[in-house]
């Protein structure tokens, strides 16, 4: 076998496999320009403004989910809880809309009664979740509304905004916290809302009971006493159902209640650091972890 | 016909019988107060038909049923209603409403005689599911599933057996013993009551070797009344021993042992033709059609190793497991002395995954150091699948068959799945525990539904077996109540 033969066969192979690969080339961009799936130009512009941690605090699947919904119906530029305010602004800039600016809102955990003040009804040993704690005679605090502190609001954080501090409550690191409300769902006393970001002067507690019932069952329950009630020089706190509540509408955040609640149930949440006020009681004031049988 | 027969699984835990099995039932002294919650039975509860400041007799009906599958409550004291409120019940995670009911001091001749004789053989069948409904009267072996329901088969069902319930298999109850022992002549009668209200000729009572005695009498009750007559010919009642083992007075798990039909996942016991009733219930069957008595009171064992003076105690509905602890002699100090009365010094529940209230192996040691007088547990029910309890305020309630109070030890701490297996060889309704208890643990309860489950009956065996103390009964109620929530 000669060269020229070799190179023969091998020309002819080439030859084939070039006219294929043109074949294909034309057949691939004929099937790219005519099969091609229509989507909106904006949808990639969308996708790059959103924060892209696919928390899915929206309610979609992931943040493309949510970029396909807003590109399809602009007023769901506003539905990114996680990105707040920040990315609303920047969806609306790279949309031409005009936004209104709603207040930012963040979790608020309302009970602040550790495991050394609140009273014990029993001593828990199951799983370290809240919902399957609930499940026994509704936990093992002796006040229905207060903080488990067994984390299931820890669980589905996904921003690691929420801890259980030194106490045992769940305390919300307002800093962290992008609203995106999964804490508010997980909690299986409700004991959490969002609150506005500005508002500082909230009701640490949502026990319903009235005066001596709600001190038996924790130091610095909310005993519907109504000296906050009186004392506001707004107006803004009204005692409802046996709970101090806060309009943050008319509330100036003057602190006068903050000081005459004698059950230090109203605090100043303090956003600078982040840190919990401990509210710790004159001895006498802490009950004890009591025994029932 | 019918040798030790038994089903798939299941575990032989101590039985710690000995304590009560051969104390006769002794009546507790008609309390003077008793919270009778409105809310004691499965299905919808009552709605209550008396007033504060209302005289009630004994017998009384002071809750009326909602619904059908409920059932209706009777005052079991006579006396003046002081409230209708909510109180802490034994079962329910908060307190539900209840009627207190108080007695005077020197009104114990008030006590209700019962001592009326009906012929119940002159009854239709529907008169006597009638009077069982109107007496409040539920399955006594614990679910406290009203009975006329179970009597009621839904259309196109036939019935062709009945199953009474004797096994006892959960570890220190001897209430259907020693009602057995004592009362057999109105059980057997119970049972052909039952036989005529749901017209059929078979019953099969299903008792666990280890009470031989009580079969035994049983046998000899149902031959002399075969020789006189009062068992037609034409019907047949017969005793039949079971292997010892937990939990064989589970309804399918006896159905499978007697009868070796096995019901289907979700189905009832009418799905193969058979409905199943507690001896107990059948006392307070023949109570209700005879005596005209509703369901006033029920035999409880009270024991654990904690209990100073162990009993089987006949009480009335609605009187705090504080009187009835009082009675039992209270709890034995930890120093050995019994306490006097029932203030029990730091006496404290133990709130912890049921089960792992393991009558023996690795959980039981010293109490808590840094909670030196916390240390004892009580339990509503047996210690397998009975609830733990947080206060002595808690009444007895139509479901109570025992009230234990047990010395606390240390729980050996839950670690990883080791996936050895033992759970599901084990389970005797035939479900994968540990991957049920995995899965919940991850949150994934629609996975856990294709596992089934809705299938666990919560009878606590994988729990007792687990190597690893994994809370398994504990994580699969968790799944069970966030694949309800889900589904509301």
């Amino acid at each position: 076998m000669n060269v020229l033969q070799i190179f023969g066969s091998m020309g002819a192979a080439v030859l084939i496999l070039g006219v294929l690969g043109l074949l294909f080339a034309v057949l691939l961009l004929f099937a790219f320009r005519k099969l091609a799936v229509k989507t909106d130009p904006r949808l990639e512009l969308v996708l790059a403004d959103l924060p892209g941690s696919n928390c899915g605090a929206c309610g979609f699947p992931g943040c493309r989910g949510l970029a396909e919904k807003i590109v399809e119906d602009t007023s769901y530029a506003t539905a990114c809880l996680a990105g707040g305010q920040a990315t609303a602004q920047k969806l609306a800039k790279t949309l031409g809309i005009s936004l209104e600016a709603p207040d930012d809102k963040i979790a608020f955990v309302a009970c602040r009664a550790g495991r050394d003040i609140a009273k014990m009804k029993y001593d828990y040993r199951g799983l370290d979740n809240c919902q399957a704690a609930h499940l026994f005679f509704g936990g093992d605090k002796a006040c229905q509304e207060g903080c488990l502190g067994l984390g299931s609001c820890v669980q589905v954080c996904p921003f690691d905004a929420v801890h259980i501090t030194e106490q045992g409550v769940a305390l919300v690191d307002p800093e962290k916290c992008r609203s995106c409300e999964k804490c508010v769902k997980a909690c299986p006393r409700a004991l959490i809302s969002m609150q506005p970001k500005s508002q500082s002067v909230l009701v640490a507690c949502a026990n319903r009971d009235r005066g001596r019932q709600a001190k038996d069952v924790c130091g610095i329950a909310c005993t519907a006493c109504k000296i906050c009630e009186k004392n506001c020089p707004e107006k803004a706190i009204v005692v409802t159902d046996n709970l101090a509540v806060i309009d943050p509408a008319t509330c100036t955040q003057c602190g006068v209640c903050v000081e005459k609640c004698p059950q230090k149930s109203i605090i100043r949440l303090s956003l600078a650091t982040a840190k919990l006020e401990t509210r710790r009681r004159e001895p006498e004031a802490v009950v004890k972890n009591c025994c029932s049988l | 016909m019918f040798g030790r027969k038994s089903f798939r699984g299941g575990v032989h835990p101590p039985e710690h019988k000995h304590l009560t099995q051969n104390k006769p039932i002794v009546t507790l002294p008609t309390p003077l107060r008793v919270v009778i919650p409105l809310s004691q039975h499965t299905g919808s509860p009552c709605r209550a038909i008396v007033a504060v400041g209302d005289e009630v007799n004994e017998g009384q009906k002071i809750g009326e049923s909602t619904g059908f599958v409920s059932a209706p409550v009777h005052a079991s004291i006579a006396g003046t209603v002081v409230a209708v409120e909510s109180r802490p019940h034994p079962v329910l995670a908060f307190p539900v409403p209840s009627v207190v009911i108080e007695s005077k001091p020197d009104a114990t001749a008030a006590t209700a005689a019962w001592t009326k004789n009906i012929d119940w053989r002159t009854l239709t069948a529907e008169s006597i599911k009638d009077k069982i409904k109107e007496a409040g009267i539920v399955g006594m072996g614990g679910a406290a599933f009203p009975t006329h329901v179970k009597l009621s088969p839904p259309p196109g069902k036939t019935i062709r057996a009945l199953l009474v319930n004797g096994a006892e298999c959960e570890p220190y109850l001897t209430t259907d013993h020693r009602l057995m022992l004592e009362r057999s002549d109105e059980i057997l009668e119970g049972v052909l009551i039952l036989l005529k209200a749901l017209d059929i000729k078979t019953a099969v009572i299903g008792i666990e070797k280890n009470k031989t005695d009580a079969a035994d009498l049983l046998r000899e009750k149902i031959r002399r009344k075969e020789a006189a007559g009062e068992i037609a010919g034409d019907e047949s009642v017969r005793v039949a021993t079971l292997k010892v083992k937990y939990p064989q007075g589970a309804e399918k798990q006896l159905i499978k042992a007697l009868l070796g039909r096995e019901v289907p996942s979700g189905g009832l016991p009418f799905e193969v033709g058979v409905v199943v009733q507690n001896v107990g219930t059948a006392f307070a069957v023949y109570e209700a059609v005879v005596k005209d008595k509703p369901l006033i009171e029920r035999v409880v064992t009270v024991s654990g190793d904690a209990v100073a003076e162990p009993a089987n105690v006949l009480v009335r509905i609605g009187t705090s497991f504080r009187d009835l602890l009082a009675f039992a002699g209270g709890v034995t100090g930890s120093d050995g002395a019994a306490a006097a009365g029932v203030e029990v010094p730091g006496a404290e529940a133990q709130g912890v995954e049921v089960s792992s209230a393991k009558t023996a192996g690795p959980a039981e040691g010293a109490a808590p150091a840094e909670k030196p007088r916390a240390g004892y547990k009580m339990i509503m029910g047996g210690p397998m699948m009975g609830l733990a309890q947080y206060t002595l305020d808690a009444p007895v309630i139509k479901g109570t068959s025992g009230f234990l109070v047990l010395k606390q030890g240390d729980t050996k701490p839950s670690v990883a799945c080791v996936k050895c297996g033992a759970c599901v060889d084990r389970c005797p309704a035939g479900l994968m525990p540990y991957q049920l208890g995995n899965l919940s643990e991850r949150n994934d309860f629609a996975a856990c539904a294709e596992f089934n489950v809705k299938d666990c009956m919560e009878c606590g065996v994988c729990s007792f077996v687990c190597p690893s103390a994994r809370p398994l009964v504990h994580l699969i109620k968790y799944a069970k109540l966030n694949l309800a929530k889900q589904k509301k």
